[in-house]
């Protein structure tokens, strides 16, 4: 039986992991790649790294970083940010990323997940998602609307009729992250991710709002989700990887014992 | 020496690094013209689409090359799409592949089934192969993959794995095998399972 996967999110600023208070003010936590290496060994069963340098200045720094994790970790790991064409791509997977993530330039330009599932495969095509929900009068959600530039730009696209084109076009698996969720703490966007793994065939990974514990068990049982994102959970030291899967073990989820 | 086959699309740096790190001097293979006798195995990696890679081997010489190197003797170990490329035909593209074991690679059409089957599941093992040493029954390893090998000869499949249907993940013989997932992304497992191909017949 496929497991439920765990995956770390690392934010990468220049060639440093970092994290965030409250979306700025980054402080160094570490090099990308012992930090991927800690949470490999700790039982992740992939790894995500955030890109968030703005500049393409940075475009050789950047390779360095993935070539120095490539070395070190023997799990898979996806990069996101910054990506705009299929050059990119043929960079980013040479340098030894297993999967890259596409998010604006998707929207702008859908085609690139075409281009790039053709030459490389849709199994290294994820598409970035970010979702806010659209409410009604009575402050019911009506649908979920997608966001770009790191959540600043509405698209007025329909995040599952977006993720469904995506699919189609060539995207592998889609890290669904909810604006309004992400930082709060107060756990996934359950309804969302529930709608995204009926309605679409590939893999989706959940991003934003995990806090606690049970909100991994509450998007894997009743989500649906294939794999559960966590960042500040891991790197504050709230929880570890084994601490999570124990725990998810003891609820029956199905995932991978280290 | 372990000779890598390079033919552009996929990444194999994961699989150079793995083999380098076990100890083994290894060298990239990207044409019929640099390839040397003191290659004793090959791995042909793999990530990408069948068509687009049996176009490359073909026209580097690289299809050639291997065959004409199995029929020498050479173990040779396919990896992912490198291993769905031994078989005769892929639906992928629907393209003829390299044809050193006998089957074809259909597509996973299970519609309960999420399509790539992706991320890590167990091998359950139905031969006893030399691959399998130092890892126990139903380790979990990673899989990325949308296709799968039906080998026709009942023997050359030596593990399965379950999704949605029983796949083989493991196939072929004492000199030409292959394997769905991704040794070299599969953590201590993989590592091993990548040392037991490589330490045949000594270093």
């Amino acid at each position: 039986m496929l497991r439920k996967r765990i995956v770390p999110a690392i934010d990468v600023l220049n060639d440093q992991a970092v994290k965030y208070v409250q979306f700025r003010n980054p402080t160094i936590i570490g090099d990308p790649a012992e930090l991927g290496k800690k949470y490999t060994e700790d039982g992740a069963d992939e790894l995500i790294y955030l890109d968030t340098t703005a500049s393409l200045k940075n475009q050789d720094l950047k390779l360095e970083w993935i070539q120095r994790v490539a070395e070190q970790v023997n799990i898979p790991f996806s990069v996101i940010g910054g990506v705009r064409t299929v050059e990119d791509f043929k960079n980013l997977l040479r340098a030894g990323a297993d999967k890259v993530g596409v998010n604006s330039a998707a929207v702008m330009r859908p085609e690139l997940l075409k281009e790039a599932a053709d030459i490389y495969g849709k199994q290294c095509v994820v598409l970035g998602l970010d979702a806010m929900p659209i409410y009604n009068d009575e402050g019911e959600i009506v649908r979920w609307e997608v966001y770009t530039h790191s959540g600043h730009k509405k698209t007025g696209l329909d995040v599952v009729e977006w993720a469904q084109q995506a699919a189609d076009l060539g995207a592998g698996e889609i890290i669904c992250t909810s604006i309004h969720k992400d930082g709060m703490k107060n756990g996934y966007d359950v309804e969302l991710i529930k709608l995204l793994s009926e309605k679409v065939n590939i893999p989706i990974i959940a991003s934003g709002g995990a806090g606690k514990i049970e909100h991994i068990e509450e998007v894997f049982s009743e989500g649906k989700a294939d794999a559960a994102l966590v960042a500040s959970m891991i790197h504050y030291g709230d929880y570890t990887i084994g601490e999570i899967k124990s725990y998810l073990q003891t609820k029956h989820v199905n995932v991978r014992h280290i | 020496m372990i000779g890598i086959i390079d033919y552009g699309a996929g990444n194999l740096h994961s699989v150079l690094k793995a083999t380098k790190q076990l100890g083994y001097e290894t060298k990239l293979i990207t044409s019929d013209s640099d390839h040397t006798d003191d290659i004793t195995k090959i791995i042909l990696p793999g990530v990408g689409n069948a068509k687009v890679a049996m176009d490359v081997l073909n026209s580097t010489g690289l299809s050639d090359y291997l065959k004409e190197r199995v029929s020498k003797g050479i173990p040779l170990l396919g990896i992912c799409l490198g291993m769905q490329l031994l078989l005769e035909t892929s639906e992928e593209g629907n393209v003829p592949c390299l044809g050193l074991l006998k089957g074809a690679v259909p597509e996973f059409t299970d519609e309960s089934e999420k399509i790539p089957h992706m991320g890590w599941n167990q091998v359950k093992d139905i031969q006893s192969h030399f691959l399998f040493e130092n890892i126990p029954d139903e380790t979990d390893f990673y899989f990325v993959h949308s296709y799968f090998a039906k080998p026709e000869l009942q023997e050359e499949i030596l593990g399965e794995t379950n999704y949605g249907i029983n796949f083989a993940s493991v196939i072929g013989n004492s000199q030409v095998m292959g394997v769905q997932f991704h040794p070299e992304k599969s953590g201590k497992y993989g590592i091993q399972l990548l040392d037991n191909f490589c330490k045949q017949g000594g270093k």
